[in-house]
């Protein structure tokens, strides 16, 4: 770190556009982005069309902002989930994700070592996922202006022809499909605030979502709706799909994937696994015909080996997520007012 | 899960609900009308919705969501007087999380925590203490709030405040205690329960002695109930297989975690430190006399009605809400004039409408089934 004029830790000149801020660039993020768009640090990254036209004939182009406290918790931190965030919405277009930007606001007072650690995370998430990042920017506030670090990234991907996924298509009989265990992601963080301390600490799920879907196209090309379900959980997804389409939906309680230790967090903490955030867990419609083929070929994909049939659309009640409980009973499956609040008794 | 599934298993839920029907076969009240039971604590009306009981439940059963969510009864008033706190100078003010959303008479804490007042929420009063212990420049005040399930870890908190000598801690006390919220519901004049599932967090505390009064004076069987969806099952079963067998009497259901002497220690440390106030004020049911506790003089510096200056005011409820009917029974939660329309869980007017455990909230996020379409369009348009 001696090349950041012997700080160990971010000041404003970081973000003032002079030599600081070039060094840093220059030491942490052109070395461990490595790629030939962003390295000649220009303004911007300059893509050539015929790079892209073979993956499809639309672009996907999607950006997201990245906010979490603590910034490193089990399973991943602030940087893989910038990453993986923006790739996964790009993914649930069909979309192969393929250029990644990334955007900075760092506190004064930062550590340079914590900010590295989050920038070699991000590197090697691209890198996992098969993405580049490009381009990108950073600003210096002064302390207290924003909670250590916040990233922005936008993505850029490719659909290919004949992939026509959206939410309004759910539609009557359709299978409702979910990757693997609900609330790994919120389980995790809330573990990692450190107001649990459980003996077995909950795992992010962070992970890239687009081979999966890759795999679940080539079994079904007409998957219906696809969505990635991060804050409000799966719950939310599901009221999103069932008011855009004007469809219900009907879920079975007894086939929803928790694992056994989120599933604990909830009942400690009366809260629900429908509505806990993911980060590498989509939700899928898909039509009925195709739910076995589309079952296993998620299955047979690391990123879904605990997928899941959990319902199918229904005709009615129309804009309603209805859940048959375990015991035979049947409740609404609302959307998320608010944040889930712990419960005092 | 182990302790859990065992009390969510569907075939014995399935032999429950066998035996609740056959015994309403042979209560002949209900051929004139439904049988009332009501469920003393909110756990219980969280329970009910959450699996889905009350879709299974016999229609002859008619289940009256009770007064025992503590967020639910908080008077606006008092929430005015947390906002005031937490708006002073040097204030942490520290609080669990489903208060967050009340409305006061001008914003709730969560409005005033949006406005830069330092409000934290917290799993424990202990929380609060270490928060005590990390600030020693700031007052740390912890909103007291619950019936006696929480108010010996309150309790217990003071007692190791005084033990630590820490000095910039206080509780804003808004605990209070469930049998004389009980007995002012039975002395209600338009009153016509039929059974009550007791609390059963309150009563690992208190036990089963203390609610004697209800079958001896009032001749109503009292259950006390878990709230595992068997345990409620069961629990109704119990109460049925009394009015069937013309006995008024308090029965243990929850036996693996209430002793009938209810917690010793828990007891004492309630008493040590708190003792029983003339009036408190709840939402929507009036004062009711000695049904709150405040901090005795010896643990004053403790207390942060006495520490600070609050407000103190009394705001009546809104005109149009109902909560005080829906709590003692008289309405259904979607009778109510504003239910689904001026008072949603994003825009709730009343207290039944924020917490969870809060009955209309309850009806709203899991209970409107009923309906085919959304209870108010252009609710939906908002939420989208």
């Amino acid at each position: 770190m001696n090349s950041h004029q012997g700080s160990r830790h971010i000041t404003l000149a970081h973000g003032g556009g002079g030599k600081a801020m070039r060094d840093l660039i220059e030491t942490l993020f052109v070395r461990h982005f490595h790629n030939p768009w962003l390295t000649p640090l220009e303004d911007q990254a300059r893509i050539g069309l015929g790079e892209l036209s073979p993956g499809g004939n639309r672009l996907a182009f999607t950006t997201d902002s990245f906010v979490v406290d603590p910034l490193f918790f089990p399973g991943g931190d602030i940087g893989t989930l910038a990453v993986n965030g923006t790739v996964n919405d790009l993914a649930m277009s069909g979309a192969q994700p393929l250029y990644l930007s990334c955007g900075m606001i760092l506190e004064e007072g930062l550590s340079i070592t914590l900010l590295e650690e989050v920038v070699e995370s991000m590197g090697r998430a691209a890198d996992a996922a098969g993405v580049s990042i490009v381009t990108g920017d950073i600003k210096v506030v002064p302390r207290g202006a924003v909670d250590k670090l916040f990233i922005n990234t936008t993505g850029l991907g490719v659909i290919p022809e004949g992939v026509h996924i959206a939410s309004h298509r759910a539609q009557p009989g359709d299978a409702i499909l979910v990757n693997g265990f609900m609330g790994d992601h919120g389980a995790a963080i809330v573990d990692a605030r450190g107001d649990l301390a459980l003996d077995n600490p909950v795992e992010s799920d962070c992970q890239p979502l687009h081979g999966l879907v890759a795999a679940m196209l080539a079994a079904c090309p007409d998957i219906h709706c696809l969505r990635d379900a991060t804050r409000g959980g799966v719950a939310t997804v599901l009221n999103e799909f069932v008011q855009a389409a004007q469809v219900g939906m009907r879920l079975e309680e007894a086939s929803l994937p928790v694992r056994e230790t989120v599933r604990g967090v909830c009942e400690i903490l009366g809260l629900d696994p429908l509505y806990l955030a993911n980060e590498g867990k989509l939700v899928a419609i898909v039509p009925a015909e195709a739910a076995e083929a589309v079952l296993a070929a998620m299955r047979s994909h690391p990123a879904g080996r605990e997928g899941a049939i959990i319902g199918e659309v229904t005709a009615v009640p129309e804009g309603r997520v209805v859940l048959a409980t375990a015991l035979g009973g049947e409740r609404i499956v609302d959307m998320l007012v608010g944040e889930q609040l712990p419960r005092i008794c | 899960m182990k302790y859990v599934d065992e009390f969510r298993d569907p075939a014995k839920a399935r032999y429950l609900l066998g035996e609740i029907n056959r015994q309403i076969e042979q209560i002949a009240t209900c051929q004139v009308r439904p049988l009332q039971l009501m469920e003393v604590c909110g756990g219980h009306t969280h329970a009910l919705f959450k699996y889905g009981i009350e879709t299974l439940l016999p229609e002859a059963i008619e289940l009256v969501h009770g007064p025992g969510c503590p967020v639910c009864v908080l008077p606006m008033g008092r929430v005015d007087d947390c906002v005031a706190l937490a708006e002073q100078g040097g204030v942490i003010f520290t609080t669990f999380g489903d208060p967050m959303r009340v409305p006061g008479s001008r914003k709730s804490l969560a409005q005033a925590k949006a406005e830069g007042a330092d409000i934290r929420m917290v799993y424990s009063p202990l929380d609060a203490l270490k928060l005590a212990r990390q600030h020693p420049e700031r007052e740390v005040v912890f909103f007291g709030l619950g019936f006696e399930t929480t108010i010996p870890s309150t309790a217990f908190t003071v007692l190791q405040a005084e033990r630590e000598g820490i000095n910039n801690f206080s509780v804003f006390c808004n605990h209070i205690t469930i049998i004389p919220t009980i007995k002012a519901i039975l002395d209600s004049p338009d009153m016509q329960l039929d059974g009550f599932l007791g609390p059963g967090h309150v009563s690992m505390v208190i036990g089963t002695r203390p609610y004697g009064f209800i079958a001896e004076r009032y001749h109503k069987p009292v259950v006390i109930a878990g709230f595992e969806p068997l345990d409620v099952l069961q629990a109704v079963a119990m109460v049925l297989r009394q009015i069937a067998g013309g006995r008024a009497e308090v029965e243990n259901q929850y036996g693996r975690v209430v002793p009938q002497e209810g917690n010793r220690a828990a007891l004492t440390a309630l008493s040590q430190v708190f003792e029983v106030r003339e009036y408190f004020e709840w939402r929507g049911l009036g004062s009711i006399d000695y049904s709150g506790v405040r901090l005795r003089e010896r643990y004053a510096r403790y207390d942060a009605e006495r520490r600070f200056s609050l407000p103190n005011l009394k705001i009546a409820d809104p005109k149009a809400c109902q909560c005080g009917e829906v709590l003692k029974g008289i309405l259904k939660p979607r009778e109510c004039k504003v239910f689904g329309t001026a008072c949603t869980p994003e825009t709730p007017l009343g207290a039944l409408m924020v917490s969870s455990e809060g009955a209309c909230a309850a009806y709203y996020r899991f209970g409107r089934l009923q309906q085919q379409t959304p209870a108010h369009p252009q609710d939906m348009m908002d939420r989208t």
